[in-house]
Order: C-alpha cells, then structure tokens, then sequence
C-alpha cells in the first residue's frame, strides 16, 4: 500500500482533515473519498474540465492536482458554490437560458463562471470564452453558455 | 420568429427550461458513476493489443490466485452473440476464439479496488497467433485469406451490399444537358460525449439482476441481456440514471454492459465498470470513415435527372448499426429534392478497427456533403443561382420519392427563401472579396425510423403511462431515454399542455424496467415524435375522465366542459367550474389514484421490394444553411463567421430546447468539416483523447441566426417533427461551398484542415485557374 498521507485544509468554507494515499488526485479525493459527487471525471487528463474546482479561488484541474498539494489552502466544489437553498445568480441563468443539457460538463463550467464573475463582475463575450476555454461542452455549442454568463453579469450589481 | 401555424398553447411553442437544469446545474443530477452500492466491486477489461489475432490461450490463473480478485472472466462462459440489429449478431460481451481490433476485450476482472483489479489483468497470459490486420476497406471488398467474421459476404470482409435502382439511371445521364461528379473522402467521427460510459450491476439473492447504466435506449439493453446472459427479461431490471451525453454512441448494447452484469452473477456483489477516456475511444461507433462517388445529371433548366450514387464505408470490426447505414448512405441523399430516377450500390467492408456506428444524423451526413457540393457545381456550370437550383428541384408537401418515402409536411421551400433573405444572399454570393465567401447547404432527415429494430412481440413504439393520486401530482412513466436534449421536460410539458395544469404537478419518473413502459429510446430522432403522440394520447385519457368528474360536480354534460388553467369549466362561461383538485377528488373517489395510458405506432408505409423500409418515418426535417466564411490564405486557416440555419421542425415545441439542439449541432458539424478526425496508422488509432482529437473551442462556434419556419406537420404531436438529428446535415456543405465562394477551390476531403485549404489554393494558382469564376 502506497504511504498515507494526512492532510488539512478547508473544503467549502469547513476545516477538513482527511487521511490520503500519496499519488492520489484531488479528483479522486472529493469524488470517492469525500463522496462530494458534483465534481465529474470526463478524462483523467485535464482535458475536458468537468471536474474543475477552485484551489484558493482559481479554477484547477482537480484531475491533475496531487490531493496533498492542497494541504493547507482552501478547495471550493460545485456543493460549495450552491446557496444552502435555491440557486446561485449564474445557476439560475444557467437553467433560464437553456446552458445546461445533458449536464455533465455543467459543474465545471459553474465552477469556472463563479471565479469569473467573482474577478471580472462585467465580462465581455470574449472574455467569457477566453474563461471557459478549458471546459469542453459537446451538447450546447456554448452559445448559450456565453450567453447565461454574459446574462448574469449584466443582471447582478450594475 | 413566430410560428407558421395559428394555433397557440399555453406551454407548448414557448421556451421551456428543462426541468432537471437546477440539479444538474448544482451537480446534484446522478449519472452512473455517482451511484456506489454496499460492497460494490470494480470491473476491468483486459483490451487486445493486437489488430486481428486468434486466441489460442488465456492462463487467469495467476489473476484468480492474487488475493482481492473475486472473478475473471473470459469469452467462452457466455458465448452467445449479439448486436443491435437482430439480422446482425456478430459481438460477444468477450472475444471468443479471435481479437478483431485494438481494444477488443479479451478478459474481465472483478476486484476489490482498483490496483487490485488493474494487477490482475497484467497477470492474465495470452497467447496469440497474429492475423492479418484489414485497415482499408478496399483490401476487404475481394474474397480474403482470413475473413474478418465467418459471416462476411462470400470470403470477402463486405459486411453489407446494398443495390438498388429506380427508373432508369443510364437513360438519365444519356439525355442530361449536364453532369457533375464529387469523389467525397470522410475520415471517422467520434461522439465525444463528456460522460465516459458507466454500467454498475448488481446480481441479488431473490434472483434478480438490477443494472444501471448510461444508455440512450435501455430496452434495446434490457433484451440483449436477457439474451447473452440467458436470463428471462422479468428478471431482470434496467435503470438509466441521467446520462451525460450519447449522440449515438451508447445507442447500441455494448459488450461492457453485459460483461459487467456477468461479473456481479458470478460474484454475487454488485459490480462496477467505469471507462476511462481511452476506452471511449477506442469503443467509438462513431460515424463511419467513408469515400463516396456522386454523379447527379439535370437538364439544360437544372431539374435533377437522375443520381448514381456508390459509397465504400469502413465498419470497423462489427456490424453494429451497419446495415442501417450502408442503406441511409444512398436512400438519404435524396430528400429534400425529387429525384427520378436513382441507382445505388454501397457496400459496408469490416475492418480491423474500431467499430463504426450510429452518430447524430447517422448515414445522412457524409453522403450530404458530396451531393450538396455537387449541387453547388450543377448551379455554377448553369449560371444558375444555388438558391434557384435548389427551388427548381424540391420535394413538394404529400408527394412521394421514387424509392416511395411518404413525404407529408415539408416546409423546404421557407427554409430557402428564409435562409436567402436573412443571410443577404443576394448581395454577397460571388462578390464578396478574395477570401471572403457564402456558401449553401442543405439536408433533411428521419423524424423517427418508422421501423423498430425488433419485430417481435408487436408492440408500439412508444407508450406512456400516467398516474394521479389525491395529491395532485402527476408520475409519468415511459422509457423514452432523456441523455441531454431534454425529452423529460417535452413529456411534461404535453403532460402539462393537455390537462391544463402547472408544470410542477407533473413527475418525469427516472426510466426503469419494472415500472416504465417499453418506449425505443433515443436514436433515429424519434422521441419528439412517437413519445409525444403516446404523451398526448395519455394524457387526452386522463383528462377525459377528470372532465366527466366535473361533469357530475357541475352537473353539465362532459361536452360542454373545457379544460382552462389549473381548472375545468363550462365553455363559454368560465365562471362555471372547478379545481383541478376538485375534479380530480370525485374522479377517484371509487377508484382511487387515476392511471392512464398512452401509446404511439407508426402507420407501415415503405415500397414492397428489399429494403424499402430503410429510411421511411412519419415524417421528415428539412434544412437550409448559408455560411458565411474567411480564409487567410497564408496559412490557410478560416474562421466561420455566421450561419444562417433555417429549419423545419415542424412546430417547436420547446423554442429552448430545438435552438439548444440546432446550436450543438452546428457546433458538432462545423468539428466534423473543420477539424475532428480519428486518424489511423494502418488499424491503430493515433489520436484516442481529447487532446488530440481536435473538437472546436468556443471561440471557434460562430453566431448562428436560428429560423424556424416550419408549418405543422399533420401526425405530429402538436405539429412538431425531430430537431435532433438533422440540424447537423446541412452545416458541412454550407462551409464547403462557403470556401469554394472564398477561394474558389472545391474540397471534397473532410476534414478541410488548413493545410488542404493550402494546398487547394496552391494548386489552382499552378494550375491557373482563377476565383469565382472572374
């Protein structure tokens, strides 16, 4: 058995401490041993960004990040960034403005959106796409991706 | 854009969003992956490394001795072939005897953790004799020294021959003021779904077998594990959580799903195989490598004469869908113009890759591409403009093609004039500067195969079930397979429409053998159609009886009672009424909780001589798209800017859901024209992630001007056709003839990457020839 490791850090605003094997992926570590199935794993190799978290605020890969690496800092999930009751401002947008289909790709893409809008309140079509770059959507186009991020910037704090 | 058709519906022609968005947009929808069960294994495959190899033995028993390893499996315990066409079982859940391509599975673990189970496969001995490995399909269309499958037609590796010929091609030609010929070359597509598929199964002590899976059509499922498995259908349970994408690609049984369910028998622990993203790809059954050769005469005013048509289709190593797409490949090409007379010969050849099979607008869009660029060439060699062409030559409403398809509603000739108008056609086609052009495409497609695959026992294609209960919500239970496009939300919605209530009230039930009635599933574009006419015809029950219990507590006969919002009253004085609620209490007061029942067959329709069933459907999409391109003829890189996309769909009955349809589409066709391909090196495939296998980025997706246009169609639920599939079709021949206007070169070898635009253009500068024509 690879070595354990014990690791600290906050997930999704609470203090964790958790015993994990060394190699393992932070992926692996929410998905499996957290049980925190929001995150998705579409390709185990930080090529198709469904299973992006926050890592002090950043969106990451969470398929490429070694777990320990996150001893010590703070790990949003998609659980994390849903409002105990009802929807976030860019959730709603999401399901007003039909950017969600088969759904897979969807908590990435949240994830990704919540960092954005936090950063930049305003974004421009442009710097939305620059933004979502890394989440691959095969159901929408990402027409009305853009346009649900784009929707809620416009909407919330002008 | 407002509706054709006078008619309005509360719900029904607005924009409706789906009702699962809020849980999957905070991830709380389940998939498969998300599901664990108590003591649940993990299942592994064990892939050949090789193209084509006899099996002559496989030493497990080192894998069986390693402590944690509760089951291996190899092909002879369940031998029994499958596949999803029954005419066409030639797949076994593991290989028996011979490896036909580079991921074939050869064995099976069951473990109890991951390393454990990935241990034991590196412990399984094989022992192989190489075969010849048959990467191209012409090395397969003459009798060979090791068939591929025994079944192969007369020793060669042709799985399917199709021929057919209608009127008099030869006459045709003979007497046509023009010709033109387009010698099409499609590399192999892929699905690329974001959710790898899934299957977790679990054997139980009372005898049954429950098995959840990311399936676009859980009965086809359920049947061939009843097959392979020799196990009674009742017995067992078929469960499809949400899927995250399919477009084809999990529409067949696949062989990991039945290897699963035989690893937790034999265990008797619930079992759980996961795909990686490599297995994915190496899984495919994505749209077939095909090369085509289209000649299409007309006359001196540009009416279509006749086509001949030939296609060479790569299959991979199983029949799969096959003979379905050997046949669409010709019978496709024809809508949405009247073509009389019409001479096919496609032949679909195995290969020792892997499988081919159906993809979103399966067997229409390869053959679409080459007779849209052929139209593009008749127009040009007349002086004809490509708008005019296409009008001179479609398919009037209620007439018949020549391999007798019933065409009912088509609203083809708004798409052009639509697409026309709004993309500025007129002042842009062949004026636009170098580099610069507009292009024209067109399709149509299958709203719904008006064949089911299996004939026996005679059933409806799809069927619906309602219940009502003193609550007053509304469980519907079908197993029509939501994986994204949002055919939950439709159910409810004509659920919904027809009773007169609230969204909310009704219950789209997860799909589940023991409780859904059988519907097809999603592939062939049939779910709006078949599932919205059984949807209809339930919900038209329940309410006939919930109208008469208002009948009785208003005491006016049923006739004179409407349904109004969340209410029933009398007609023409809407004063006079009661609740749903109210009418619902009396309505069950002797029987309890209301159930009602649905059910949708397609009419039989299709000619009487062999194969003339292949391509026949209730009703046909129609299509119009103008690109719009640009092209930096340094590198050879272009962008789309704009597409103009009109469609007809009928009504659509979710504005959200079609434009969210006809986008992805877009998005999925400009991938297969500008960019996707699983590129081969002789039978091994090179590019098996999505780093490598190139799908647009989103500053790649261009703006898309949605028109729908479609007038009602007759036997449509609500008038509504597929929006599916066949938005897909006409975006590959828009860009193609988009870059002939830009650079004046044809290409007619998919994908176009930016070093054949290139080439293209080097070679009509050496050859001389100019652009536009000018």
């Amino acid at each position: 058995m690879p070595p354990l490791d014990l690791l600290r850090f906050r997930l999704n605003g609470q203090p964790v401490e958790v015993a994990c094997e060394s190699p393992r992926v932070l992926l692996d570590l929410v998905r499996e041993d957290l049980n925190l199935t929001g995150t998705k794993r579409g390709c185990d190799l930080g090529t198709c960004g469904c299973c992006t978290v926050l890592l002090d605020g950043r969106p990451t890969l969470s398929c490429l990040t070694l777990a320990r690496l996150v001893e010590g800092h703070e790990v949003t999930t998609i659980e994390g960034v849903t409002p105990p009751n009802g929807l976030s401002p860019v959730q709603r947008a999401f399901v007003e403005h039909g950017a969600t289909q088969c759904g897979f790709c969807t908590p990435g893409f949240v994830v990704t959106a919540t960092a954005l809008l936090r950063d930049v309140p305003h974004p421009s079509r442009a710097e939305i796409e620059r933004a979502i770059s890394g989440n691959l959507c095969r159901c929408t186009g990402y027409r009305k991706i853009v346009d649900a991020i784009e929707a809620t910037g416009r909407e919330t704090g002008r | 854009m407002t509706s054709a058709s006078p008619t309005t519906y509360r719900l029904l022609g607005g924009r409706i969003p789906y009702i699962e968005g809020p849980l999957k947009v905070t991830g709380r929808a389940e998939y498969t992956d998300d599901i664990q069960r108590p003591g649940m294994l993990v299942g592994r495959l064990l892939r050949s490394p090789w193209p084509h190899a006899r099996l002559r033995s496989i030493d497990t028993s080192a894998a069986r001795a390693l402590p944690g390893v509760f089951a291996v499996l190899t092909g002879e315990k369940y031998p029994t072939p499958f596949g999803v066409l029954p005419i066409t079982h030639d797949e076994t859940a593991i290989a028996v005897g011979k490896a036909r391509y580079i991921g074939d599975i050869i064995a099976a673990v069951a473990a109890a953790d991951e390393r454990t189970a990935e241990r034991a496969l590196s412990l399984i001995q094989v022992d192989v004799e190489p075969l010849p490995e048959y990467s191209d399909p012409r090395m397969g269309v003459t009798p060979v020294t090791e068939p591929i499958h025994a079944r192969g037609l007369l020793g060669s590796n042709i799985q399917k021959e199709v021929v057919q010929h209608f009127g008099n091609v030869d006459a045709a030609f003979a007497h046509a003021a023009h010709s033109v010929r387009v010698r099409g070359n499609f590399a192999g597509v892929t699905h690329a779904f974001t959710e790898p598929m899934a299957t977790i199964a679990e054997a139980t002590p009372d005898g049954r077998l429950t098995v959840w899976s990311a399936t676009q059509v859980p009965h086809y499922l359920h049947r061939a594990l009843s097959e392979v498995l020799g196990w009674p259908m009742h017995r067992i349970r078929v469960i499809k959580p949400e899927v995250g994408g399919g477009f084809g690609g999990k529409s067949d049984p696949l062989p990991h799903e039945i290897v699963c369910a035989a690893l937790s028998i034999e265990t008797g622990r619930p079992v759980k195989i996961l795909f990686d993203r490599e297995d994915v790809f190496y899984t495919n059954h994505g749209r077939h490598p095909t090369q085509n050769d289209v000649r299409i005469a007309a006359d001196a005013d540009g009416r279509i004469l006749g086509y001949d048509i030939e296609a060479l289709i790569d299959g991979g190593a199983w029949s799969s869908f096959g003979t379905v797409t050997t046949y669409y490949n010709g019978v496709l090409a024809m809508g949405p113009y009247r073509v009389p007379n019409f001479r096919y010969r496609g032949r679909r050849v195995y290969t020792t890759k892997p499988p081919s099979g159906a993809m979103r607008a399966h067997g229409g869009t390869n053959i679409r591409y080459s007779v849209e660029v052929a139209l593009d060439m008749l127009a040009e060699k007349l002086a004809l403009d490509p708008f005019e062409l296409r009008s001179r030559n479609a398919l009037p409403p209620n007439s018949k093609t020549v391999n007798e398809f019933r065409i009912t509603s088509t609203s083809f000739l708004k798409c052009l004039e639509a697409a026309r108008e709004k993309s500025g056609w007129d002042a842009k086609f062949r004026q636009l500067p170098y580099g610069r052009g507009v292009g024209l495409g067109c399709g149509f497609y299958i709203s719904g195969s008006n064949s089911p695959i299996h004939f026996t026992p005679k059933m409806p294609q799809s069927t619906v079930h309602l219940k009502v209960d003193m609550d007053g919500g509304i469980a519907v239970h079908s197993m029509q397979a939501d994986i994204g496009q949002g055919s939950n939300t439709l159910l409810a919605a004509i659920v919904a429409e027809v009773l007169g209530v609230d969204l909310d009230r009704v219950h789209v039930q997860r799909v589940d053998s023991d409780v859904s009635p059988v519907d097809l599933g999603s592939y062939s574009s049939r779910v709006t159609f078949m599932m919205g006419n059984a949807a209809r015809a339930a919900a038209e029950e329940l309410r006939a009886k919930l109208v008469a219990a208002a009948g009785s507590l208003l005491e006016r006969d049923p006739e004179t009672l409407e349904v109004a919002h969340e209410r029933i009253q009398e007609k023409g004085h809407p004063e006079h009424g009661v609740s749903f609620l109210e009418a619902l209490h009396r309505a069950m007061e002797s029987t309890g909780a209301l159930t009602a029942s649905g059910s949708y067959n397609s009419r039989p329709m299709g000619g009487a001589f062999k194969g003339a069933r292949a391509g026949t459907a209730p009703a046909y999409s129609f299509a119009a798209y103008v690109a719009e391109v640009e092209v930096d003829d340094e590198t050879g890189e272009y962008r789309v800017l704009k597409i103009w996309a009109a469609f007809d769909c009928g009504r659509a009955l979710n504005r959200l859901a079609v434009e969210g349809q006809i986008e992805g589409s877009i998005h999925m066709g400009l991938g297969q024209v500008m960019a996707e391909s699983m590129n081969y090196r002789g039978a091994r495939l090179f590019n098996p992630s999505l780093l490598e296998y190139k799908i647009p980025m989103p500053q790649q997706m261009p703006e898309v001007e949605i028109l729908l246009v479609g007038d009602d169609d007759p036997e449509g639920p609500f008038g509504a056709k597929e929006a599916g599939e066949g938005p897909l079709i006409a975006t590959l021949p828009a860009v193609g003839n988009a870059l002939y206007d830009a650079v004046g070169v044809r290409f007619t070898d998919l994908p176009i990457t930016p070093d054949k635009v290139l080439k293209g253009i080097d070679l009509r500068r050496h050859e001389g020839r100019s652009w536009k024509g000018r």
